[in-house]
């Protein structure tokens, strides 16, 4: 295998994880809901799918139980913040803490377990390209849903009439409520719509990054795609950029340690965050883009006067 | 920007907040042991061992103990809170288990003068802290000299956390036992910069084997990079505790720290009131580091290392023995003299032979 080659499916799996929570955040936030329990449904989703793997010996299996599990996670969300009206950023953050201590709980007894790994599956004929085969075309099943899943979801939102419901839900709740669109309805699909992309990001960690369980092995990962989707101002395709750039960054700097660059690590560390930065500032400037795409009623409870 | 400005403040708020807490009822006559962990006891690797320090003293004394534990603390500001909570609940004695506590623990020790304190691999004491750690690095030289027996390439990769004495103390060892196989020996240092994340600390195992090398070990705590050297068909060590389940056939040996013994003693001396501060730093001799078996590794191999931990434990040999010479060329110690233990606690250099600078 090619040095290029190698390299880059290191930020395939990387990046994917990132992308795969980020996207269904980016959901959550154009219909209005701040969820910042992102990395508490991954971890849930990660100690599912290692469970459900491991026991059955199926990794599909196991992607189908993160899935699952990290959409169950959200539901606690959805139901205090939406019909609670509770604070948004509070249960966001509780549900963080409640999901990595839970996690730790159901996993205890998978601590040292082997894990099953997913394995790749390469696309007869497409993979034996030259130069991008391998690297497009002999990935694993979740690689191949996050990308499909991004178009799927940028068609939705900004295709189809259920997708400008949504955007409206974010935007203006009250005229979305006055136009006949269930604001509730939309808000609870969206957010459980994030849970399930974050458990299967979650279930990437623990059946293909790293399989295996360890507590906290999302290590802050959930934060990360939190911070992606401003990154990327709520549009699909920026968030794509962001997490391969994220991604990318982080696994070059690793490299250039290993191949005996003289640049302090901290600084290569701090790297792919400042690289965050810098690109967050340079987008920022253009300031009737950020206002166009933000959803104007992010965080804020919606209560219909009746 | 404001809502920029609270989705980050959001963020900052997270990672400011302590994740689990104790919550335990006062009882009467019996001692309370706390400890802090700056990783989650599922680690498998430091945090874990600690943990099950805490767990002897739990069967050593039975109900005469109460011991707690909080788990994945960071290091800093957090820890103050964290340590402050334990003594303000009257703990009787508080284990803080990470480097980055040591600060926070003798500040807030000043603060409960009647509380032991035990900090593990820091350096400042007072009359209620004492401070321990364990001689890894004699586990690392060993480690070291297989490395250089068995790689092909002659490279080995080393994920280092950060760049503290302790962890360049390891470096340094491991290099010297395998210079003393290889004199050409080569080793690439990766720093990740944290303690515990899996997926980095595969990624740069990732990244390490991609650029040559063909033996991993690790300064951090998960074993993931030693799951990516089993998956790339090279091998590797263990880290803090024995791994051998998560590489059957990747693991080599692995060094595995035992407080258990330390744990019970200081425990014990605070029930006999005879507890005073003091300065462990024990090793293979004090039985406070062990060896993982010798796995996966051709016989005279495995015999040679057997040889090196007997020569180490009975102390007949000191891994810092020299000549060493630092990396700029100078002598650090001459023939047949030791490094003295000031040097090793403090050590901030690498020694010849290590590529790269070292992070300062």
């Amino acid at each position: 295998m090619e040095m290029y080659e190698a390299i880059i499916l290191t930020i395939i799996t990387a990046a994917t994880p990132l992308l795969l929570a980020a996207c269904g955040e980016l959901v959550a936030e154009r219909a209005g809901v701040l969820n910042l329990g992102v990395e508490g449904m991954m971890i849930m989703g990660a100690v599912a799918a290692f469970a459900v793997a491991f026991s059955t010996g199926s990794p599909y299996l196991g992607i189908a139980a993160g899935i699952a599990a990290g959409a169950a996670a959200s539901l606690p969300f959805a139901f205090l913040t939406i019909s609670m009206v509770t604070n948004q950023v509070a249960t966001g953050l509780a549900l963080t803490i409640l999901g990595l201590g839970l996690s730790g709980m159901i996993g205890d007894a998978y601590i040292g377990q082997p894990g099953v790994k997913l394995t790749p599956i390469s696309i007869e004929g497409l993979s034996d390209l030259p130069y991008v085969g391998k690297i497009l075309f002999s990935q694993d099943v979740i690689v191949y849903a996050s990308v499909l899943l991004l178009l799927i979801v940028w068609f939705f939102l900004f295709k189809t009439r259920a997708g400008l419901s949504l955007r409206a839900v974010g935007d203006s709740h009250s005229s979305a409520h006055a136009l006949g669109v269930s604001v509730r309805k939309v808000r609870y699909l969206a957010v459980i719509f994030g849970g399930a992309c974050a458990g299967l990001a979650g279930a990437y960690l623990s059946l293909v990054y790293t399989p295996q369980w360890t507590e906290g092995m999302t290590a802050g990962r959930g934060w990360i795609a939190v911070v992606l989707v401003v990154f990327a101002t709520w549009m699909p395709g920026r968030l794509l950029a962001g997490a391969y750039l994220f991604g990318a960054v982080l696994i070059l700097q690793l490299h250039a340690q290993a191949a005996g660059v003289n640049i302090p690590s901290q600084f290569l560390s701090s790297l792919p965050y400042l690289a965050t930065i810098i690109v967050l500032v340079l987008i920022s400037r253009n300031r009737t883009l950020v206002k166009k795409n933000s959803p104007a009623c992010l965080g804020k409870p919606f209560v219909p006067d009746v | 920007m404001n809502r920029i400005a609270k989705i980050l403040a959001g963020v900052i708020a997270l990672s400011a907040l302590t994740l689990a807490g104790p919550a335990l009822a006062a009882s009467h006559g019996k001692t309370k042991v706390g400890f802090i962990y700056v990783g989650p006891i599922g680690d498998h690797g430091w945090s874990y061992q600690h943990n099950q320090g805490r767990l002897a003293i739990e069967e050593a004394f039975g109900d005469k103990v109460e011991t707690t534990y909080v788990e994945n603390v960071s290091e800093g500001p957090d820890a103050e809170r964290a340590i402050e909570r334990l003594a303000r609940e009257g703990f009787d004695m508080i284990f803080t288990t990470s480097f980055g506590f040591m600060n926070p623990t003798v500040k807030v020790a000043a603060k409960f003068p009647d509380i032991h304190f035990e900090h593990a691999t820091g350096y400042k004491r007072a009359d209620n802290v004492s401070t321990y750690s364990s001689r890894f690095y004699e586990g690392r030289y060993i480690i070291g000299q297989i490395a250089a027996k068995v790689s092909e390439t002659g490279t080995a990769g080393y994920i280092a956390s950060f760049p503290i004495p302790e962890v360049v103390r390891g470096i340094n060892a491991f290099m010297l036992g395998a210079q003393s196989v290889d004199p050409d020996f080569k080793l690439k240092v990766v720093w990740v910069n944290t303690w515990f994340d899996p997926g980095k600390e595969a990624d740069a195992a990732k990244a390490l084997i991609d650029q040559g090398v063909d033996i991993i070990t690790q300064h951090t705590d998960s074993p993931a990079p030693l799951q990516v050297a089993a998956e790339r068909g090279i091998k590797g060590f263990g880290q803090a505790s024995d791994m051998i389940r998560f590489a059957p056939e990747a693991q080599l040996t692995s060094i595995v720290d035992v407080w258990d013994a330390y744990y019970v003693s200081r425990v014990q001396a605070v029930m006999d009131g005879t507890w005073e501060s003091t300065d462990t730093w024990g090793g293979l001799d004090a039985d406070m580091v062990e060896m993982a078996a010798y796995t996966n590794l051709p016989d005279d191999v495995a015999a040679e290392a057997a040889v090196t931990q007997e020569s180490i434990h009975s102390g007949a040999f000191h891994p810092f023995t020299g000549p060493i010479y630092k990396q700029d060329g100078s002598l650090l110690v001459g023939e047949g003299e030791i490094v003295d233990d000031g040097t090793l606690l403090g050590m901030n250099f690498y020694v010849k032979g290590v590529d790269g600078d070292l992070p300062q």
